[in-house]
Formats: structure tokens, C-alpha cells, sequence
């Protein structure tokens, strides 16, 4: 089982030292090509990807959606890269040219780099750090640097002002992300992605901590500023943010980094909450562990597509005010709450055994879920009561204002 | 003297970054490309940590570093923005400056070198063994009542002074 | 294998370069740019140090990561200070802040 296995690559280097190379260049060789590997995994998929993300948006818009090149429109997506490529390579005057060329391959460096420590089967693992979670907090957190360096770097104030408001959304969200990705290394008693999926052999931990999911899942789709966290974007309210004066090429790589970076939420969210590679079977077969991780991303992935599609933008205060004054809170209650629990629980006796089967994880999955249900019932709670003290208020100001203006001439926001 | 192999090259690749990131950042005119070599200096830092054996350090150093205070750098040299570029970044006394820099490296360079030269080799100073403490020895360490939980504490209560204090320092008091 | 006086020797160039900095800059941004240098430095240091004299006891680790706290206080309660100063005066070079000199 620890064996760093990448059973091709090993043998086509035991192949080259046996062919008479020198060993340490055949393991940096294999290592290169195991890097390739890895890398090249989310860029190929990313094609495809596009292709489904068109097509489920069309399907919801009553449209076709592209259904010209190749069978299905499943070429679109080479069509619309090879139009990117031959596009003219526009640098604004007065760019800083180095950092404005720097800023694209920043943003597809750090979303590929996070593929390196994603378990995908009990064997193949780019690299099982010890501290995976930390590292992709660490590679996420240098994303704000490409948007600053973007927006900076074009000579552009529509640029400029747009970094500002992408950098507040990405370094707000981080917070309750962080707090919920504690959650998985506090259950698991390790930050190594391999250890953490291997500890969900009995239970998922969604069933431990929904909530932690969901704060983890939310605050992502911010941290990718798709809909309904797209004021980064916001094609039809604002000019594009931060990265409006790219074109061609440069603009692909953006593109390409942002739509790579949902998906590879997608996996870190299987990996973390719905068990990785576990599934029927994985433990004879290591390679199906790709074929689960595969189904349980792509279920992630379409619950983030049906969300960007079917509801709304927010404004940007609104986005602040969710984020500091409802999930930052949220997330620290959550993690109180089950550190607290966990600790009962072991005392108890009803931690799970070094097994870790489903049934010694249940005592110990029904406290932690009945501890999330409590916390859910008292924040539903709150939130249904603000409402009402809101509407309440409303209709009392609707009415004054309907005495004060009987003409019924609308009171503004 | 140094065998080449890949924790070599990673070396003086590293000390690359972190020399040729700090000379740029105290050379360099343009605030913005000086927090640009700040970061590719935290970085190769944050590569002596791995070399180092210390993982943890070094996650910690890209995100503490790199993806708060760096971006917090910027901010601060987009807000203050007609400062950007100044015509006069070094003050009269450049050159003392410079000079005090050099007399202090060449007096810890010596004090550095001396001790090792003329020793059995270059290779003086291995470390003491290959055993080293992990990440969880880390985190028991800075939780454990005979080691270091009241320093951890005064520094958790530190950052929430130190953030309290900038909230009220740089609010807008309209 | 790498010795321990090249790390230190490393540690020492990046410190005098922050010292450096931090004499001869006007803009305050600046010199705090060039005290994270030489805080990096020690840093350095202190890790080195850990990992070839002491690998069993977590002091120099323990340090680092105050270091980090340190760090990072400095740098908002800093830049907090530089921002105040520049709505005030206008200006972030520190001979400009001259209110408390006579």
C-alpha cells in the first residue's frame, strides 16, 4: 500500500536503468513524467468539461447549446481554443509587459499545482504531503496575488477598481473555508489528503458535519467567483473586472484557470467530505478508486453547475455581509461545537476503532449529526425571526410612506 | 565542494530567489515590482524550509506570507498610490547605509566561515542526526503546559490586539 | 549535502540587504517590505539551527512560527499606521512625518 506506486512510470524506469541510463536520471525522468501526468489530467478533462457546462446551461436556458463541430458539439471547445490562439496578443499602453504576461500563467499555475496532492486512488497520488491541506490552502491563498498583479499591471482603472473587489470577495471567503476545512483534520488527526480519505473507509464525513460541507462548498463557489458569487465577472452590470484587457491567449489561460479551478473544487470537496476514492471493491481493484472519485466529483460538479444557473447574482454587500456576519460566525460555532463533541465522544468510549468500519463510526456520527441538526435548527430559527422582524418593518414603513406620498410614488431602496 | 544533486540545485536555486528577491526589493523604484520580489524572496525561503525538513513551516510561510501580508503590501501601496514610483526613493544617507550593510555581512560572514575553516572538510556541521520531529510534535509542543502554551496564548492574544488595533487605526472616522 | 554555514550564510547576506533597506528607503512601505527581509533572515536561522543541532526539540520551530505571529501583527498594525499617515499628510515618506521632531 506505500508503495509511491505509479506502476508504469516505475517500470519504464526500472526499463531505462536496466537500458543502461544513469538511476538518478531515470528517477528525475519518471518524476517529470509523473508531474506531466498529473498535469496534463485536469487540462484534458477541462475540454470536455466545458463542452457539459455549455450544454447543461443551454439545456436549462431551452436552448441547444453547441451542436456544430464534431458530433454532439463535442469539439466546441478545440474550435473556440484554436479561435483563442490565432486571436491578436493585444498589450495595453503604458502595461507593465512582464507582470501583465506574468498574471495568466500565475492563474493556471496555482489551480494545477493543487493537483498535487489529490489522492486519487489508494496508489496513484501525485504527492502525499503531510500537510496537503495546509499546501492547498497555501496555493489558493496565491491567487489573490494573480488578480492583484492583473489588475495592477493592465493601466486600467476598470481593471484596477475590479481587483479591488475580487481580492475583498477572495480573501473574505477564505476564512470560513479554512475553519471549515479544520473539520476533515480534526476527524481524521491528519492534514495528508491520502490519510484523511483512508479515514472515511466507514463514514463520509458529510454525514459527520453537513454543515462543514456546506460552508466549505459555499465559500468555493466564491473562491471561484462563479454565480451567484460573480461579481468578479458580472458580464451585465460591469465591465469584466480585473482581467478586461486581456485577449487571446492570455484571456484563454484565465478562462481555462477559472473553469479548472470549479472543477478541481469539485474533487477536493469528494475527497474531503464524500470519502475519495472509497468505494465497492477499491481495496482489491485500486484503479477504480479513479472511476468513484470520477462519479462523486462530477456529482459535486453539477450541483455547482445547477446553482450557477438558476439563481441570482448577489450585490456586493450582500456577499460581505453573508460572509462576515453569517458564515464566519457559523464556521467558528461549527468547529466549537464538534471539537466539543468529539472530545465527549472519546471519552465515552465511542470514538471509532482503529478499524474505522461503518459500524464502530456510527455512535460517534449520529452525536456529531444531532450536534449540526441543533446548530441548524437554532440558525434557521434565527434567520426566520429577523425575517419576520423585517417584513414587519417594511409593511410599517410601506404604510407610512403610502400616507405620506398617496400617490403611491415608489419610496426608492 | 558541493556534490551536485537535486537538494544542491534546489539550493542555490533557492538562494537565488531569496538574494536576488531581497536586492530587488531594496533596489527596485516601483513599489509594486518590489512586493513582486518580496514574494519570489518569501518563496525561496519558503523552499529552505522544505529543504530543511520543516513542511509545516513552509506551508505556513506561502500562506501567512505570500497570500496575507504580501497582498496586504499591496494594498497598502495601491492605497497610498501617487507614492508609487518616486523619483527620490533612497535618502541622503544611501551610502552609509550601504556601508553599514556591508561592514555587518562581512563581519557575520566571518564569524560564519571562520569556525568551519580549515576544518576536516566544507561538509563541518551535518546534522546531528536524520530523525526529525514531525508536524504533530509541532502542534503537542505548542499545546503542552511544560513546553510553549503560554507563548502560543500571549501570541493569540497578540493578533487579536494587533487586529483590533489596525481596525481602528486605519478607519475613516466620517 | 548542504552544511549549516551555507544556510547561514544565506541568512546573514538576506539580513544585511533588509538592514540595508531599511537605512536608505524614504517610503515607509518600503522599509517594512525590507524589515520582513531581515525578519525572514532570522527565520532562516532559527529553522536551520533546529534542524541540524536540535532535530529532537521543537524550540527552533516553536520560535519560527511566533516569528510568524510577530510578523504578521506588525505588518497590519504598520500598514495600518501608513495608511492613517497618508490620509493625514498626504505622504508616506518617513522624513515627511517630522510633527514629533523639533
Amino acid at each position: 500500500m506505500e508503495q509511491q506506486c505509479r506502476d508504469l512510470i516505475n517500470t519504464l524506469a526500472a526499463c531505462m536503468v536496466a537500458g543502461g541510463t544513469d538511476p538518478n536520471l531515470a528517477n528525475l525522468l519518471s518524476a517529470l513524467l509523473g508531474v506531466v501526468l498529473v498535469a496534463t489530467l485536469p487540462l484534458v478533462t477541462v475540454i470536455l468539461l466545458i463542452w457539459v457546462e455549455r450544454k447543461f446551461a443551454a439545456r436549462i436556458q431551452d436552448r441547444l447549446g453547441p451542436n456544430r463541430v464534431g458530433p454532439f458539439g463535442l469539439l466546441q471547445s478545440v474550435a473556440d481554443a484554436l479561435k483563442m490562439l490565432t486571436k491578436e496578443d493585444i498589450t495595453p499602453a503604458g502595461a507593465d509587459r512582464f507582470i501583465f504576461n506574468l498574471a495568466p500563467i500565475i492563474a493556471f499555475a496555482v489551480v494545477v499545482l493543487i493537483w498535487a496532492v489529490i489522492p486519487f486512488t489508494p496508489l496513484h497520488v501525485g504527492s502525499d504531503l503531510s500537510v496537503g491541506i495546509l499546501y492547498f490552502v497555501g496555493v489558493g491563498s496565491i491567487g489573490a496575488v494573480k488578480v492583484m498583479v492583473a489588475g495592477w499591471s493592465s493601466n486600467n482603472k476598470y481593471a484596477l477598481l475590479g481587483a479591488f473587489r475580487t481580492i475583498a470577495q477572495l480573501v473574505s471567503y477564505e476564512v470560513p473555508m479554512i475553519l471549515a476545512l479544520l473539520i476533515p483534520v480534526m476527524m481524521a488527526g491528519s492534514m495528508s489528503m491520502q490519510d484523511i480519505t483512508r479515514a472515511q473507509g466507514g463514514m463520509w464525513y458529510i454525514f459527520a458535519s453537513p454543515l462543514a460541507f456546506l460552508i466549505f462548498f459555499i465559500s468555493n463557489l466564491a473562491e471561484t467567483g462563479r454565480a451567484p458569487f460573480d461579481l468578479i465577472e458580472a458580464e451585465s452590470e460591469l465591465v469584466a473586472g480585473y482581467n478586461i484587457e486581456y485577449s487571446g491567449f492570455k484571456f484563454g489561460m484565465f478562462m481555462a484557470g477559472e473553469f479548472m479551478h470549479v472543477f478541481t473544487v469539485a474533487v477536493l470537496t469528494a475527497v474531503l467530505f464524500l470519502g475519495g476514492w472509497w468505494g465497492p471493491g477499491v481495496e482489491q481493484i485500486p484503479a477504480l478508486g479513479f472511476v468513484y472519485l470520477g462519479l462523486k466529483t462530477m456529482a459535486v460538479y453539477f450541483a455547482m453547475l445547477l446553482i450557477r444557473n438558476t439563481v441570482p447574482r448577489f450585490r456586493i454587500d450582500q456577499v460581505m455581509n453573508f460572509n462576515w456576519k453569517f458564515m464566519v460566525p457559523l464556521s467558528i460555532v461549527v468547529v466549537l461545537v464538534q471539537a466539543f463533541l468529539m472530545r465527549i465522544t472519546t471519552s465515552l468510549g465511542l470514538a471509532p476503532n482503529e478499524a474505522g468500519d461503518f459500524v464502530s463510526n456510527l455512535p460517534q456520527t449520529i452525536v456529531l449529526l444531532l450536534g449540526n441538526l441543533a446548530i441548524i435548527a437554532v440558525v434557521l430559527n434565527m434567520i426566520r425571526n429577523r425575517g419576520r422582524q423585517q417584513r414587519l418593518a417594511d409593511e410599517a414603513a410601506a404604510a407610512h410612506s403610502d400616507l405620506a406620498h398617496p400617490a403611491g410614488a415608489p419610496a426608492g431602496d | 565542494m558541493i556534490t551536485i544533486n537535486a537538494q544542491s540545485i534546489a539550493f542555490i536555486l533557492f538562494s537565488l530567489f531569496i538574494l536576488g528577491g531581497g536586492l530587488g526589493v531594496v533596489t527596485t523604484r516601483n513599489l509594486i515590482h518590489g512586493a513582486l520580489y518580496l514574494i519570489l524572496s518569501l518563496f525561496g525561503v519558503a523552499g529552505f524550509f522544505v529543504l530543511l525538513s520543516a513542511p509545516f513551516l513552509a506551508a505556513v510561510q506561502v500562506l501567512v506570507y505570500i497570500g496575507a501580508i504580501a497582498i496586504l503590501i499591496i494594498f497598502a501601496v495601491m492605497l497610498t498610490r501617487s507614492m508609487t514610483s518616486l523619483t527620490e526613493a533612497f535618502n541622503r544617507q544611501w551610502w552609509l547605509a550601504g556601508l553599514v550593510g556591508g561592514l555587518l555581512f562581512i563581519f557575520l560572514a566571518a564569524g560564519i566561515i571562520l569556525p568551519v575553516w580549515g576544518a576536516s572538510s566544507a561538509y563541518a556541521g551535518q546534522p546531528v542526526s536524520d530523525v526529525v520531529a514531525t508536524t504533530t510534535d509541532l502542534g503537542i509542543a505548542l499545546v503542552d503546559g511544560n513546553q510553549y502554551v503560554l507563548p502560543f496564548e500571549v501570541a493569540s492574544l497578540l493578533l487579536t490586539a494587533a487586529m483590533i488595533g489596525a481596525i481602528v487605526i486605519a478607519r475613516d472616522d466620517e | 549535502m548542504i552544511a549549516l554555514w551555507m544556510y547561514l550564510l544565506v541568512a546573514a547576506a538576506l539580513f544585511c540587504i533588509g538592514i540595508y533597506g531599511v537605512l536608505s528607503r524614504r517610503n515607509a512601505v518600503s522599509i517594512l517590505m525590507s524589515i520582513e527581509l531581515m525578519l525572514n533572515a532570522v527565520n532562516i536561522n532559527l529553522v536551520a539551527f533546529w534542524r541540524y543541532l536540535t532535530p529532537q526539540n521543537m524550540g527552533g520551530q516553536a520560535f519560527t512560527a511566533f516569528v510568524f505571529v510577530i510578523a504578521a501583527a506588525e505588518a497590519a498594525v504598520g500598514l495600518a499606521i501608513i495608511i492613517s499617515v497618508y490620509r493625514n499628510r498626504k505622504s508616506v515618506i518617513v522624513e515627511d512625518v517630522n510633527l514629533l521632531k523639533w
